[in-house]
């Protein structure tokens, strides 16, 4: 079976980031980046049915700068087969469905498998939303997924409040993956050394004929207020009235 | 970091998986190592699956191919996991005890041996020094007498690493004690060879690995144990410490600048008289001070694998670099002890298991007293 993932470019969580001053964006200076944490989760699922189901291939979309080559050859040397990279600047999650889309028709994968959001602008749309522009079924916050043997349906877990949930679809569909589906490996070196000879090819948004106007600007970004020193107190009276009278929590 | 030398997307992609294994695996258990005196010999198969035990061998027994700077990266990573003994147990059986196996070892010797070494199925260790012969290797004494297509060997080995985990030696014996530097061989030797014993040794550092007193008594080995040709071990085991004493190199300067990081960073969270310590001149001094021996010796090792990637004999400055890093890594282990005060002189503190640590590196792979003699030779005096 043919299954398509997407693998965001984004900052590594360990990073710190800055706010520019001028609030339209971070500082991208000495940012290291990183595949997003949920789609690498999303390629190691992916690579898993592929070592099942025998035959299969696993197609990687990124979308965005030419650097964003980086993570497309991460996940080729994870063990991916091959790439596409459509060349485009910021999108809002719409722009991506649409786009996603449109690989789709091309590409008319069985499944495609997404990290259920980026953890740079955490929207958490563009799986929900490519479901809806393809007309298919979706499971989203994937903790489990199975095939059925003939790999014509899905059956997905999904963590929700108290409990478990499992839905069952047919494919093709679009599942997006929560952290606890599995631990992704790490790029074993002939599996980095094979990566180089892999097809990677690019596309500029433009020539997808796509409507990619964006719905959402970003009109401000800040940083949180940063935390104040703390006070020590001299007795538990005088604790007890801060909390009462300056921190107002008893 | 040497943009030349570490180029394209693969190092890059390399790095980070040595780096989320030594994250995963090795730092977290870091002490543990050393509580234990070894570290856990199925990390080799983790290893091996990885790519990371054969970077210079031949792909015909399981290798990558690839250059200097692979191991380069590997080193400096596996440095990053605070257990100095748990980066010299690797580096003996990537670099120190199978090299003259892949050069010069037969067909069905490297088949038999080699294969599942960089597999990481089985783990070797190098048998070279004796009690009464260290850096002076010619004076070692092991004696392999031949018995028709055996060797029967009888001796002992002294400091050797990873003696509890082999499961083979590459071991040094004399095999002709009249012909001087060509009556030596070296020979495999299977740890479950009857006559075979070990004693584990109490090192001051370097705790997370195994280190033993070897015992041979009538050991028995086939002759076709023998790497290369009878007569040539000391010659193929020179060539073999090169490689010894620039891993030795590569991993002490990055646990030296991963130990500076620390230091870095405890002194910035740690408040003295109202401010932290990183704010007072006289810290900063002692960090600039560390760095630019770091960097110099850092870049003299770079400098030493450029070398050795164009092809060229790198044997003097090799010998420099480990005269220089191990001095340099002394030096920078006492000064962040002194500046994490009484947590430095804990077990606990990366600064006081680094002071007890770097102290083998102006030892081990010979001592610096050999490698100012060797460039003494080279120089002509």
């Amino acid at each position: 079976m043919k299954i398509l993932v997407t693998v965001k470019r984004v900052p590594d969580p360990e990073t710190s980031i800055k706010v520019k001053p001028d609030g339209t964006g971070i500082v991208t200076d000495n940012i290291k980046w990183v595949v997003n944490p949920f789609d690498e989760i999303g390629v190691e699922e992916a690579l898993r049915i592929k070592e099942k189901v025998a035959g299969s291939e696993v197609v990687l979309v990124s979308i965005g700068d030419k650097v964003a080559q980086e993570q497309l050859r991460t996940g080729l040397a994870m063990g991916a087969d091959r790439a596409i990279l459509v060349l485009a600047d910021d999108l809002d999650p719409l722009g991506v469905a649409r786009v996603l889309a449109k690989l789709v028709d091309d590409e008319k994968p069985d499944l495609i498998i997404m990290g259920k959001q980026a953890i740079d602008d955490d929207s958490n749309a563009v799986g929900q939303m490519l479901a809806e522009l393809l007309g298919w079924p979706q499971g989203t916050f994937a903790s489990q997924i199975e095939l059925s043997d003939d790999q014509k349906s899905a059956s997905v877990t999904r963590e929700v409040d108290g409990g478990l949930e499992t839905l069952s679809f047919p494919l093709p569909g679009v599942i997006t993956a929560d952290l606890r589906l599995n631990e992704p490996r790490y790029a074993s070196l002939p599996g980095i050394m094979k990566a180089r000879k892999k097809e990677l090819k690019e596309i500029p948004v433009a020539d997808l004929g796509v409507d990619v106007t964006p719905r959402v600007t970003i009109t401000k970004m800040e940083p949180p207020p940063s935390r104040e020193a703390g006070k020590i107190v001299a007795s538990v009276e005088e604790l007890v009235n801060l909390l009462h009278t300056e921190a107002k929590v008893i | 970091m040497a943009a030349d030398l570490f180029s394209t997307p693969e190092h890059q992609l390399f790095r980070d998986t040595v780096r989320k294994f030594v994250e995963e695996e090795l730092a977290p258990r870091a002490r543990e190592f050393d509580e234990q005196g070894h570290f856990d010999k199925s990390l080799y198969k983790k290893m091996g699956a990885l790519g990371m035990l054969g970077l210079k061998y031949d792909p015909r027994w399981g290798g990558a191919g690839l250059d200097w700077s692979y191991t380069a990266i590997m080193f400096e990573e596996i440095a990053r996991g605070d257990n100095a003994g748990v980066t010299m147990g690797i580096s003996v059986h990537t670099d120190m005890a199978t090299p003259s196996l892949h050069a010069f070892g037969s067909d069905e010797l490297r088949t038999r041996f080699l294969i599942p070494a960089i597999e990481g199925a089985t783990v070797s260790a190098i048998a070279v020094t004796e009690p009464d012969a260290g850096s002076d290797v010619a004076a070692a004494k092991t004696r392999a007498v031949r018995d028709g297509d055996t060797w029967v060997i009888n001796g002992s080995k002294m400091y050797i690493t990873n003696a509890a985990t082999a499961d083979w030696l590459c071991l040094l014996a004399v095999t002709d004690p009249e012909a001087g530097y060509g009556g030596f061989s070296q020979i495999i030797v299977p740890t479950d060879t009857p006559g075979f014993s070990y004693q584990l040794l109490d090192k001051i550092g370097n705790r997370g690995s195994d280190t033993g007193l070897l015992f041979f008594e009538d050991v028995r080995v086939p002759v076709a144990n023998t790497i290369g040709d009878i007569g040539r071990g000391f010659q193929q085991q020179m060539m073999q410490f090169q490689d010894e004493r620039l891993v030795a190199c590569l991993s002490a300067n990055a646990g030296a600048e991963r130990l500076w990081e620390v230091t870095k960073k405890y002194c910035e969270e740690r408040v003295v008289f109202g401010k932290p310590l990183s704010k007072m001149q006289v810290t900063q001094f002692k960090f600039v001070e560390m760095l630019t021996q770091i960097t110099a010796a850092r870049e003299l090792a770079y400098e030493c694998v450029r070398r050795r990637l164009r092809g060229e004999d790198a044997t003097m400055d090799i010998s420099m670099a480990k005269l220089f890093t191990g001095r340099m890594t002394r030096y920078v282990a006492d000064e962040c002890i002194q500046l994490h005060g009484g947590f430095g002189y804990m077990r606990e503190s990366a600064a006081g298991r680094a002071f007890v640590d770097t102290r083998l590196i102006s030892i081990g792979g010979g001592a610096d007293e050999v490698m100012i003699q060797y460039v003494a030779r080279m120089l002509g005096f």
